[in-house]
């Protein structure tokens, strides 16, 4: 098959990189801040990162999210760069919401399918101008954004490594940032995108993030990212900036009700089993799905599906009894019959509520929606003790804090 | 005289399979061996004094852990070790190296092209489809298609059934990559040459034919089948060499009252009213055994050991039609210090997996038409190990084993034999390119053994040479296999089996077939089979 | 700009299977047009003049014109008829000896420098081909198989091609599933002793393809070529009266007869597409003409990639029409000779089909360097001298020589430019050894490679049958899964060239096949 685009590297350049394999995990440009702060040194990989779990309370972490600033790695997030007069056309075509509504300046919260309509991700897409975007998300898809590409004015890129990013988030995080300096910060609604000064160059300033409080998430030249590191620590200082490691970010966004790739659904790409991926629909993306702009990659078998009945699985919040987070447990349908799984559960610490996250196999969670159980195995001191808890299909945000959208935000 | 109960004629890892089954189930079993050692092509042997030559076999990727258990092999010394890397060297001083751990290997990858790094997921994903697809046939027997017996209705029930469970779009896949080149189904995935290089070589061992001849992306599969097992320790070098596969099974086949005769070739199979009644050795010595079992390719067995007129015209010309096809050889190296690779970092895990100096497609498939054209490749594919670097009893402290399989190699050179010249210019083209790669390599062979095509027919009884008992194209596959309506381990003489890697489901160090042909017996004798365990449940 | 016209159904490219699908649909009531981009409907099978009083087609024999298009397009009411008379033989030639003679439908007959028990060997073999050939021909007639279902008859019609192996017999049985995907030089090994017919059997297996005979499932070439048939007889070749373009013209007679119009110089630039329908094309002169169902009968990557474009089709989609393997292997050479040239032949002979393939390690010899992209220094060819059939197609005494050569890969290293004289030279080097004194006789020639006929026919990769026909690229997999059965994602497009199933040859199957679909369909 000819490629229109060959990827090739110049033999200089892989010459330079055969070096790679002596740090099998890779560092973040953050990492040297990370490592200083990290008392428990438990790190995990992150798509061949070292990323922390937790750095010195996982508990203490996850309220620096809901009560003052936390800040979280996001540079092992996979990005491209997609550029050129088609890019807005291309972007479109690729993903399933309506990308000539996402005006220069702004971020979409998305996903995007192959042929038959199995979500291959999901992420965020940044328009960072007219012809100009950033796609962050969990896999790598390089091959299928290329051949995407195909017939189109475009070039794509991935730029994980050059691009280093942070989450700073919660309640006092515009305080920060403004204190940092980044003026006008406040004025910045949900999914707007700025770009600010910082030393020689600038830095990019999303009002996003997976914690569903408030929060932005910062992106730097890989070079320039510790000096916004202590920039950024020294102007919090009074605010409570702290590092946080993955668990206590799982808690939020579990409270805010996100969903997590090769989490929460399996990404089609990854299936080995043909009958574990997952259409927009399936997953609780539906709204996603606009069928009012020019085609785009899965549409005819999602209408096809939609038509014929054919969705297997639906995606739902439950509230359940008892205090026992109910991670992977199985859901019933009057504590006989399986319905469906829990991907996802935890205490809510500022809901408090027993809170999960499952996939359901229709017609549980659409037409059945009552009597339904999970089956709790709970270990404690070597015996399981089984729990069959009733629970409720409820909404999601589980936790909805108003600062997240609060235009300008309190200083709290 | 005695009569034992079966005789298992060749005591490769087949043969000892077989046997270990059939004497636990209550047999009364002798193994008989032509060579004074045991192992067939897996085997472990001192040919010079200090070094153990895994001579034939050298890498232990296909074994069954089903028959690992049943038949006790860890207990009768049997471990494996993983390989910890892999390379192959490119004509411009570079690598692309294999490595272990999934973020380094995507970067190995993306070290020459970033898109095919990323491509990498999905090509592991459609293979490991079809590997799970395919990895339930194995130890199952085939069904003949053109039976109408319940069972075999049922089994050919059950392959529709498995072939109705996938996606109309995997099943449009699957015949696609049953069928397609591993050189054109790789295209559809990467773009780099040495990348391509690197997948399509699991395509071509063993086999006649080259990575742009249709049906070798299946071959690849069957290499892959190992690893998607799940097994951990199913898959590298046997410690102690290849032949201590093949010792753990004698043990555990002695340790259950089994016997075995080495030094005992086989002259022929007695054969009385169309029934075998025992084997006839070289020596003249009659054993008398109410069941036969040749491990031997069905060449061999039919052509050599079966007297003509024992066979029914369709079966023997189906047998002279089978195609096996020598095609590879060996050169067995006993190095006193590790070889440096100036292209590989110091240290590198590539040095303790399998290596390479064949870096595109092309190169593979020019050595192939040297093979049609009765010639070794002058610029040959080899897949290079150092055993030693992970297993410390196969040479003394320091030194090093070297084991390099050699492709293409053919069974005769321009239509005649092999002549000592043509295999000591076949050592040649291996070291020089070692040499090429590895300054001052020469230098530090103490000891060498070349194995033509001539030798391993001649040592280890592998017609032409090749060691999969047979091409694995797919007339040859499934209910083909050796031959149709002969592909149930059984043959047209009453009594007389086959075990061998001739039969379903083919060669590798598998074992299956050894056990499948056991399953059959023991259904023929109606007697319980509770050593069997059930193969492992692909989920 | 927009047609005032309106018409329910166009077809893009008047190629057979346009004008056969054409006919069918226009007998079925439908109002249709076809569009053919160059000056004359017909693609590779139009006669043209190549030196002035010279006139060839590149498709120069006829083996597989199915009979059920014959009788849906009343084809011999338009003045095309075949007897058993018309068949033409096949001489299998080699310097220094006389050839051996196949005649009825593929070598029914065999004589001449031929052993009697080579002969019965061949006769054998032979049998066993066309018997087991028999049992895909339905296969090829029918739709491919539904991997999501299908219809009550479809079934049955499998189940009957089960029953047909059943009644092969046990052992027949066996065979046939044991051959099936072999390669055709084992199989010529297992049957015959002579080089020239197993040469001759791995040359018409690999014909048009990009296998060499020992690569693995080479021998379905052979069994495809004989599942076709002629003046019904299976395996049967004819060299047209009148040429290759008779055919056309009759072809074209009946699709306008039927109704149907036919505009020629009309380039196709893009397939309208609303709301994922085809709405109708537009031209490369800018107009439009609308229609609901738009059948294109041209190359399935051309009609998805250029006509449609991406914006339109899911990215597996395109990843799919561009995998597709077509990249031509046949260079055909035409020459303009002053006399018939001295082929150690007899006349009657001449007037078939001449095949040059000394064995089938010859052939494999051929093909090893298109694998490289180099041509091969001794390519094999079949030759036909169609002015003896026709002789309104040279001048008086003058000779017409038609031949396909191979192997002449698409992707020619350093390419065609400088390539082209030398792989001349190589074949009249050939040619030379076959037939003394031929390059005296040689007022002009012309090679057209892949590239050229690419470029000539709109047919992308020079290849014959828009895209390789090896079993990963038949039945449910041509032209790829997703559009395998006519129609594509696509609502309203359909597809009927060589490039979908069952293939290339001058069959109509496929033109016939993706008209019916169309009528059962929104057509």
């Amino acid at each position: 098959m000819e490629r229109d685009i060959a990827m090739t590297t110049q033999p200089a350049t892989r010459r330079a990189a055969q070096s790679h394999i002596e740090a099998v995990r890779l560092e973040s440009p953050f990492h040297p801040r990370f490592a200083a702060l990290s008392q428990q040194n438990d790190w995990y990989s992150w798509a061949g990162y070292k990323a922390p779990h937790s750095l010195w309370d996982e508990e203490m972490e996850y309220f620096a999210i809901r009560s003052q600033t936390a800040v979280f790695d996001i540079s092992p997030m996979v990005k491209y760069r997609i550029e050129g007069p088609g890019a807005e056309a291309f972007c479109n075509r690729l993903t399933l919401r309506n990308v000539a509504k996402l005006k220069p300046g702004k971020v979409q919260y998305t996903a995007w399918c192959d042929d038959e309509g199995h979500v291959l991700d999901d992420g965020t897409l940044f328009r960072l101008s007219a012809s100009r975007f950033r796609l962050c998300c969990q896999e790598r898809h390089l091959p299928w954004l290329l051949d995407s590409a195909i017939g189109f004015d475009v070039t794509v890129r991935e730029e994980t490594e050059e691009v280093a990013g942070l989450a700073v988030q919660g309640p006092t995080s515009c305080a920060v940032l403004k204190d940092a300096g980044l003026a006008g910060v406040e004025t910045m609604k949900p999914f707007d995108i700025r770009v600010f000064p910082f030393g020689a160059g600038e830095v990019t300033v999303s009002r996003t993030g997976f914690t569903g409080d408030l929060g932005y998430e910062l992106f730097i030249d890989a070079a320039s990212a510790l000096p916004l590191w202590d920039h950024l620590f020294a102007a919090g200082k009074l605010r409570g900036i702290r590092a946080i490691g993955y668990t206590a970010l799982n808690r939020a966004r579990i409270e805010t009700g996100f969903i997590v790739a090769n989490a929460d659904f399996v990404t089609a790409e990854h299936a080995v089993r043909a009958d574990r991926v997952r259409m927009p629909d399936e997953i609780g993306l539906d709204w996603m799905v606009d069928l009012d702009k020019p085609y785009f990659n899965g549409r005819r078998a999602i209408e096809r599906a939609r038509r014929e009945g054919t969705l297997k699985h639906v995606l739902v919040g439950l509230e359940i009894e008892g205090n026992v987070p109910a991670e992977h447990a199985i859901v019933y349908h009057r504590k006989t019959k399986e319905a469906g799984l829990v991907t996802a559960a935890i205490w809510s610490p500022t809901g408090k509520r027993n809170i999960a996250i499952a996939s359901l196999e229709r017609p549980y969670g659409t037409r059945i929606v009552d009597d339904l159980w999970v089956e709790i195995y709970a270990l404690r001191e070597l015996r399981y003790q089984k729990l069959m808890k009733r629970a409720k299909i409820v909404e999601r945000p589980f936790v909805k804090l108003a600062r997240r959208t609060l235009t300008p935000p309190g200083d709290f | 005289m005695k009569t034992w109960d079966a005789i298992v004629i060749g005591a490769g890892h087949n043969g000892l399979v077989n046997a270990c089954y059939l004497q636990r189930a209550g047999l009364d079993v002798l193994v008989v061996e032509k060579n004074d050692w045991i192992g067939g092509a897996a085997t472990s042997r001192e040919l010079t004094p200090g070094w153990l030559y895994s001579n034939c076999s050298y890498v232990c990727s296909l074994f069954r852990p089903e028959i690992m258990r049943d038949l006790e092999l860890p207990r009768f010394g049997l471990q494996v070790i993983p390989y910890e890397g892999g390379a192959v060297f490119t004509q411009d001083g570079d690598y692309l190296a294999s490595y272990r751990d999934h973020d380094a290997h995507r970067r190995e990858f993306a070290r020459w092209s970033p898109r095919d790094a990323e491509a990498y997921e999905r090509y592991a994903r459609d293979v490991t489809r079809q590997c799970r697809f395919i990895q339930p046939l194995l130890m199952r027997t085939a069904p003949d298609p053109a039976s109408l017996r319940p069972r075999d209705l049922g089994e050919l029930l059950y392959l529709g059934r498995k072939f109705g469970e996938l996606t109309p779009s995997e099943m449009a896949l699957t015949l696609r990559f049953w069928t397609m080149s591993i050189s054109d189904f790789l295209d559809e995935y990467f773009e780099t040459p040495v990348i391509k290089a690197n997948l399509a070589l699991s395509g071509i061992i063993g086999t006649a034919l080259g990575p742009m001849s249709p049906g070798t992306a299946y071959v690849l599969l069957h290499h892959y089948m190992g690893e998607v097992d799940g097994s951990v320790g199913a898959w590298g070098y046997a410690r102690g060499g290849m032949g201590a596969v093949t010792k753990a099974l004698a043990d555990s086949f002695v340790a259950s009252g089994g016997t075995i005769r080495t030094g005992a070739g086989v002259d022929h199979v007695a054969v009385k009213n169309g029934r075998a009644t025992g084997v006839v050795l070289a020596s003249g010595e009659e054993i008398s055994g109410k069941l036969v079992i040749s491990n031997a390719d069905v060449k061999r067995t039919f052509l050599k050991l079966v007297e003509e007129k024992e066979l029914p015209e369709p079966f023997l010309r189906r047998v002279r039609n089978f195609k096996i096809r020598g095609s590879s050889g060996k050169v067995n190296i006993a190095l006193d210090s590790m070889p440096e690779f100036p292209a590989l970092p110091k240290d590198s895990p590539c040095l303790k997996g399998d290596m390479h100096f064949t870096d595109t497609v092309e190169r593979m498939e020019r050595g192939y038409d040297d093979w049609k054209e009765g010639r070794f490749s002058r610029d040959p594919f080899l897949d290079m190990v150092l055993p030693t670097t992970l297993d410390p009893t196969m040479a003394p402290a320091g030194k090093h084993f070297m084991s390099c399989f050699v492709q293409y190699a053919p069974p005769k050179i321009d239509g005649r034999d092999w002549t000592d010249a043509d295999r000591d210019a076949f050592a040649e083209t291996v070291i020089s390119q070692i040499a090429d790669y590895s300054p001052g390599f020469r230098d530090r062979i103490v000891h060498m053994e070349v194995r033509t095509p001539r030798e391993i027919e001649a040592e280890v009884g592998l017609t032409e040479g090749n060691i999969f008992q047979g091409e694995l194209t797919f007339d040859q596959l499934l209910f083909n296999r050796p031959v149709p309506g002969y592909a149930q381990y059984r043959s047209p003489v009453g009594g007389l089996y086959m075990c061998g890697s001739s039969t379903h489901p083919g060669g590798g160090v598998m074992g299956a077939p050894g056990r499948n042909a056991a399953a059959e017996i023991l259904r023929d004798l109606k007697r319980p089979n509770r050593q069997m365990s059930d193969a492992h449940d692909v989920i | 700009m927009t047609s005032s016209e309106s018409f329910d159904v166009i077809v893009i490219g008047g190629g057979h299977n346009g004008l056969v699908a054409a006919t069918v649909l226009a007998k079925g009531g439908r109002k249709v047009l076809v569009l053919e981009a160059a000056e004359e409907v017909g693609g590779p099978a139009r006669t043209q003049e190549f030196f002035p009083g010279y006139r060839a087609s590149t498709a120069h024999v006829l083996n597989r014109l199915h009979p059920d298009v014959v009788k849906a397009l009343g084809l011999s009411r338009h003045g095309l008829t075949f007897a058993r008379a018309d068949l033409a033989s096949t001489a299998l030639i080699s310097p220094g000896r006389d050839p051996i003679l196949l005649t009825g439908g593929w070598g029914e007959k065999i004589d001449g420098d031929v052993s009697e028990t080579e002969k019965q060997a061949w006769l054998a073999m032979r049998a066993q081909l066309v018997r087991y050939a028999a049992i895909l021909k339905p296969f090829l007639a029918r739709l491919p198989p539904g991997l999501e279902g299908m219809s009550l008859s479809e079934t049955l019609g499998f189940g009957g091609a089960a029953l047909a192996l059943k009644r092969l017999g046990t052992e027949d049985m066996r065979d046939f599933l044991r051959m099936m995907l072999m390669n055709v030089h084992d199989v010529a090994e297992e049957h015959l002793s002579g080089n020239l017919l197993k040469g001759f059997v791995a040359f018409e297996a690999t014909l048009g393809s990009h296998l060499g005979p020992r690569s693995p499932t080479s021998l379905l070439g052979l069994y495809y070529r004989l599942t076709g048939e002629m003046a019904g007889v299976s395996g049967g070749q004819v060299v047209p009266k009148g040429g290759m373009g008779a055919v056309v013209a009759a072809m074209r007679k009946a699709a306008e007869a039927a109704g149907a119009s036919t505009r020629t110089g009309a380039e196709v630039s893009r397939i309208l597409v609303e709301k994922g329908s085809a709405a109708g094309v537009r031209l490369a002169d800018g107009s439009e003409v609308r229609a609901p169902a738009v059948v294109s009968a041209i190359n399935p990557r051309t009609t998805f990639i250029d006509l449609v474009g991406s914006s339109e089709l899911d990215t597996g989609v395109v990843r799919k029409a561009r995998a597709i393997r077509m990249k031509g292997n046949v260079a055909k050479l035409h020459l303009a000779l002053s006399a018939v040239p001295a082929f150690r032949a007899p006349r009657e002979a001449l007037a078939g089909r001449l095949v040059i393939a000394s064995s089938s390690e010859a052939v494999e010899r051929a093909f090893n360097p298109a694998k490289y992209g180099e041509f091969s220094p001794e390519p094999v060819m079949e030759i036909v001298l169609p002015s003896l059939s026709d002789p309104s197609l040279a001048p008086a005494g003058a000779c017409v020589l038609s031949a396909n050569v191979q192997f002449a890969p698409y992707n020619l290293k350093g390419g065609w430019e400088t390539g082209k004289p030398a792989f001349l030279a190589a074949i009249m080097a050939v040619l030379e050894r076959h037939a003394p004194g031929i390059g005296r006789l040689v007022r002009h020639a012309e090679l057209l490679t892949p590239a050229d006929i690419e470029a000539r026919y709109r047919m992308p990769g020079g290849h014959w049958h828009h895209g390789e026909l090896q079993v990963d690229q038949m039945l449910v997999n041509r032209p790829f899964f997703g559009a395998e059965r006519y129609a594509t994602p696509i609502d309203g497009l359909w597809l009927v060239s060589a490039g979908s199933h069952p293939g290339g040859g001058i069959s109509g199957v496929s033109g016939l096949n993706a008209a019916r679909a169309v009528m059962k369909g929104r057509g």
